[in-house]
């Protein structure tokens, strides 16, 4: 029975709303008639990889979310980084997360596209669910996962490869059929690096300045075509202007993608975001959700004295 | 009346210090240098030795029917230090880098420890032990000849290739890594498209450095290539012969004219390793910056 709606769905994507949905908490495990499954089967090799294009096809309602977080704890060992993290990412709209150091931001962001995997010891309690399924279900397979939430790291990480070969990678390694020079070409315009780079496609990424190196990896990730693409203070590492020239590309790709940024620098958070988490270190050395709102609200009238605090800068 | 201000080093203390540091110069130059003569002696006794015996002959002929007079050439011992050379290498790169990948993917493995272990342990293994120990485990049955005399090659090759890789492999960042695997790589394609691609050319000092090491080596050769007067290409159960056999065999001689000749032999050998290198420094940093 749950073989032939997975089965069902996978040939004709059918979106209904997951927050609107009072079962969809327990859709991964038994998905009942017309419950929420991704656009694409996030299951082993239920499809034909780099022919997504799932950023367009599930456009619709603006504020639907892409993610759910619920009561999500991470532990490294026997550590707990993050404790009971509850929000929702909406879609086409940039999230930021924000705190001090050690209150789980990278944490939590590394959670949405599993590369907590990566890390040995790591373990994730409660649900991740991406367009109502379940991220951690045994079903899904992570490298699915990070193909469709796609990541751009906090220092710029190009490979020692050319520009072209840069962009080119992801298509490559997934099998993209299609015309990569295209591709190249499309996501370097997406990432606002196609006129700086035209005419040396052929010489090294590591060539670069740091933030065309930092908007390269934006390029790299976009050729991927993602639905959501999370970033890691992309601009941390970078100057004024290159900071600038990155949160301007952020509310471009805002229309074809869902980002959700963690950040240290709080202008940039109220300047680029449009909602905004804000996190907080607890007694026991772990991160918590202390305030989620839209942004303006957040600075500008702050249900909690905490985030108040923070963001007039008296602590953090 | 403003005081001028004085920056000179002045009294006993600061004198001291000069001088134990024109001492310390000094010392550390006469070191350096005692390090460079025998290396330059080398190389200049071997070109001058060399030089007159090198000639045309020398690069294209096998012996003389007689090895008492001038004449006749190491073509067969060039011929068989390539093959041997390039039959070791292909056996003792893969497996070398591999367990080097091993050793960086998997640094927690039960594994790894031993597998260091035993690497140092053999780098340290004199290399007649190597040849001693291939003609008993396989020249008894299967005789003398090249496979044999590459293998006792490889097994001189691995443990340099094993932990120079490992040290490069180490220092390719791990954000690099990372980055793939947001892009959607599985477990191993990162490795064969990032890593080793960015390790390339240090992979390749190291591996050089392992030639360089098997092409001179004489011991493990005697026990199982053991010898040849002419060129051989039989794969196994025919005698090989080796440059470093060939200078061996005549530098001990009584003969004038073999000692001549066994000084171009270390010219050539020498000429070699130094073109192998440059050829594979040339080519590696080439592909590492398409």
């Amino acid at each position: 029975m749950r073989a032939t709606i997975r089965d069902a769905t996978m040939t004709t994507p059918t979106m209904t709303d997951p927050a609107a949905d009072p079962s969809a908490r327990q859709a991964s495990e038994a998905p009942p008639a017309g419950a929420t499954l991704p656009p694409r089967p996030l299951v082993r090799s239920a499809n034909a990889p780099g022919t997504g294009t799932a950023g367009r096809e599930t456009d619709g309602t603006p504020g639907r979310p892409a993610v759910d977080l619920s009561d999500v704890s991470v532990y490294y060992g026997a550590f707990r980084a993050v404790r009971d993290v509850s929000f929702s990412v909406p879609t086409h709209a940039i999230t930021a997360l924000i705190g001090p150091s050690g209150s789980g931001k990278s944490t939590l962001l590394r959670a949405i596209n599993r590369m907590n995997d990566l890390t040995p010891g790591s373990r994730l309690e409660g649900e991740v669910r991406y367009h109502g399924k379940n991220l951690y279900a045994s079903d899904v397979d992570p490298v699915e996962v990070r193909r469709r939430i796609g990541m751009v790291f906090q220092k710029p990480n190009p490979f020692p490869k050319s520009i072209y070969d840069n962009v080119a990678f992801g298509p490559r390694i997934n099998g993209y059929r299609g015309n990569l020079d295209d591709l190249v070409e499309r996501s370097l315009r997406q990432a606002a690096l196609w006129n700086e780079v035209k005419d040396k496609l052929k010489q090294s990424g590591l060539a670069l300045s740091g933030g065309q190196q930092q908007r390269l990896c934006i390029a790299r990730t976009i050729a991927v075509e993602p639905e959501i693409i999370l970033m890691d203070e992309p601009a941390s590492a970078l100057d004024p202007r290159s900071t600038l020239q990155i949160e301007e590309l952020m509310a471009e790709l805002k229309e074809n993608y869902t980002i959700v940024i963690v950040t240290h620098n709080m202008q940039q958070a109220a300047r680029a975001s449009d909602r905004t988490v804000f996190l907080n270190m607890g007694e026991d050395r772990a991160g918590y959700v202390v305030e989620v709102d839209e942004t303006v609200k957040i600075f500008t009238n702050p249900r909690e004295q905490l985030t108040e605090d923070y963001i007039s800068g008296r602590f953090g | 009346m403003i005081a001028e201000v004085s920056l000179r080093a002045t009294g006993a203390r600061a004198r001291r210090r000069a001088i134990v540091n024109a001492v310390m110069h000094v010392v550390l130059g006469l070191a350096v240098l005692a390090a460079l003569i025998p290396l330059f002696l080398i190389i200049a006794v071997t070109i001058a030795e060399g030089l007159p015996a090198m000639t045309i002959e020398f690069l294209t002929s096998t012996f003389n029917f007689s090895r008492r007079v001038q004449g006749g050439g190491y073509l067969h011992g060039l011929i068989g230090t390539l093959y041997m050379g390039g039959l070791a290498t292909l056996m003792a790169v893969p497996i070398g880098i591999a367990s080097a990948l091993f050793l960086t993917e998997f640094p927690k493995s039960r594994l790894a420890g031993p597998i260091r272990f035993f690497a140092d342990v053999m780098t340290g293994v004199p290399s007649v032990f190597v040849g001693l120990f291939v003609y008993s485990l396989l020249v008894r049955q299967i005789g003398f000849g090249t496979f044999v005399g590459a293998l006792s090659l490889a097994i001189i090759m691995l443990p340099i290739i094993v932990r120079s890789a490992e040290e490069i492999l180490r220092t390719v960042p791990g954000d690099l890594k990372r980055g793939s695997y947001a892009l959607g790589a599985r477990q191993w394609q990162p490795v064969f498209r990032v890593t080793l691609p960015s390790a390339a050319s240090g992979l390749t000092t190291g591996v050089m450095l392992a030639v360089a090491r098997a092409l001179g080596e004489t011991a493990p050769l005697v026990l199982t290539a053991l010898a040849a007067q002419t060129i051989v290409l039989d794969f196994q159960g025919q005698g090989q012969t080796a440059l470093p056999l060939l200078i061996f065999r005549e530098a001990r001689g009584a003969f004038a004219a073999g000692q001549e000749r066994a000084w171009a032999g270390a010219l050539e050998l020498m000429a070699l390793v130094l073109l192998l290198s440059i050829l594979a420094r040339v080519i590696a940093t080439r592909r590492a910056s398409q």
